[in-house]
């Protein structure tokens, strides 16, 4: 397999922060139509390598090639903004706290990277949203503005938002964690939904279903390095390292 | 005391003065409203090269009395006169209404830029990652994410300024602007009738009521998510009850 056929590359991410080297080499690559599960207990730096990757904390040292294109940084700091910008709108991301704008509507939301940052016809930014919304279940709920939906439904938005922008790959960032348990089960499903319909996804996670059961790969992270991966049916029936049995052990 | 006498006598003068005093503080607060988002960005972020002179310059202003600011200008200018000849702006500096207006932009866009600061700082950090999490460019995160958010922050805090520099607008009428307050000066040495002041006192508490009335409603367009919530919630409420 070639570099260049990767949706996104990784390759040996360092990130410190001041002293605290919290990355130590994390390498990971996504070919189109992966779901690579990003597991680790807290700390161990699973969060900051998917932010990483789109620059929202700029890597230390390492590289990050995306669809070919290595995005050039040095000294913790990428070099171009405009190069950042084009990286992240090929990258959609979901947020642990889902992060919707709260002064703009449901559908207004949806619309905003369409219609500001891809500058497309109103009308046409307006037609996607709802495609969008209404695949996310969330067609009833348009004009209403986040504040009053549940956490669950915030979520799906949040996807719908990333999903509208047509990224080639989508990094989500702990998505059910803020959940309440019995709103999880519909966040996972739109994913799930996703990951059959091909989408590239790199997903922090601790739902070990669906790490198991939906993503094509594993990295178990441990101490800022990648302890254990591969394929999840492999890795969850016969772990190779101690940290990875007894983190299985642990959340289960 | 000849309460209606003075304004049916005087209604012209109160009238006149009172578009000076409302002149006065419209531009004042505009100019300073122009001034202060960028100077708050700076203060925030700027290099400490700049950031240094702005807290000077906020701390003199919050420090000093207004009327102390006005004398510095108003006589101080006059004491340039040369210089300020020289460069060709003693014809502004002239003028006392250009001296207060100067005085009121300078003070205000102070406070302003405090304001905005405070506005700034208390935007959704997770909703400045989404922005950047689409890849925005920085002018249209601040169009489209942050500046709504400062200002919803802002409002109220900016309104009360506009109130409480509209009432020290009355300063003016020191240096010689024949503002509301000054009008009113000039009355009631004719008449040595204390209802003029009466009047005048009126005059600002409309100007005050109609203000805040007109600011209350901007504020519910400028943060429509809030005032949507809110009668949800009364709506609940009610529901709750029935």
């Amino acid at each position: 397999m070639s570099a260049a056929e990767a949706v996104v590359q990784a390759i040996d991410v360092h990130k410190s922060f001041g002293t605290l080297e919290v990355l130590k080499g994390v390498s990971l690559t996504a070919m189109p139509h992966d779901v690579v599960s990003i597991l680790g207990s807290s700390g161990s730096g699973k969060s900051t390598f998917l932010r990483c990757l789109n620059f929202l904390e700029p890597p230390t040292s390492g590289k990050v090639i995306v669809h070919g294109e290595e995005i050039a940084h040095s000294h913790g700091k990428a070099e171009s903004k405009k190069q950042v910008q084009m990286l992240r709108r090929r990258l959609g991301m979901v947020f642990q706290q889902f992060n919707l704008w709260t002064h703009r509507t449901v559908l207004e939301n949806v619309m905003e990277g369409p219609l500001y940052v891809l500058k497309l016809p109103k009308n046409e930014a307006r037609d996607r949203a709802e495609a969008l919304l209404d695949r996310v279940g969330l067609d009833e709920r348009m004009t209403v503005y986040p504040s009053s939906l549940s956490g669950g439904q915030q979520q799906r938005v949040a996807i719908a938002r990333a999903l509208a922008m047509e990224p080639d790959a989508i990094l989500f960032d702990e998505p059910t964690s803020a959940l309440d348990p019995e709103l999880v089960g519909e966040v996972l499903k739109v994913m799930q939904s996703l990951a059959a319909e091909g989408r590239t996804m790199i997903v922090v996670t601790h739902e070990m279903a669906f790490a198991r059961e939906v993503s094509t790969s594993v990295v178990f992270l441990h101490e800022g390095k990648v302890a254990e991966s591969g394929e999840p049916s492999k890795m969850f029936a016969h772990p190779d390292t101690e940290v990875f049995k007894k983190f299985i052990a642990d959340v289960r | 005391m000849d309460f209606e006498g003075i304004i049916l006598t005087y209604w012209p003068k109160f009238l006149e003065g009172t578009l000076v005093t409302l002149q006065l503080t419209f531009f004042g607060v505009t100019i300073a409203a122009l001034l202060s988002p960028p100077l708050a960005m700076l203060r925030l972020k700027g290099p400490r090269a700049v950031q240094i002179p702005l807290r000077i310059y906020v701390s003199f202003v919050r420090g000093t009395p207004m009327l102390a600011q006005l004398f510095l200008i108003y006589y101080g200018s006059g004491q340039f006169r040369p210089l300020l000849q020289e460069v060709g702006l003693w014809g502004f500096f002239r003028e006392p209404y250009n001296c207060a207006l100067l005085t009121f932009a300078l003070n205000s866009t102070a406070y302003q830029i405090e304001i905005i600061r405070g506005g700034l700082m208390g935007v959704p950090h997770g909703e400045i990652e989404a922005a950047d999490g689409i890849g925005m460019s920085t002018w249209t995160k601040y169009r489209r994410v942050i500046l709504p958010h400062t200002y919803r922050i802002a409002w109220p805090a900016l309104g009360n300024e506009i109130i409480l520099l509209m009432k020290a607008s009355a300063l003016a009428s020191v240096v010689t602007v024949f503002d509301l307050m000054g009008q009113t000066r000039l009355i009631f040495s004719k008449t040595f009738d204390l209802s003029a002041y009466a009047w005048a006192a009126l005059i600002y508490l409309i100007i005050t009521t109609v203000f805040v009335t007109l600011w209350r409603i901007s504020e519910r367009t400028i943060s429509p998510q809030i005032f949507a919530s809110k009668r949800k919630d009364r709506a609940v409420i009610a529901g709750m009850r029935g």
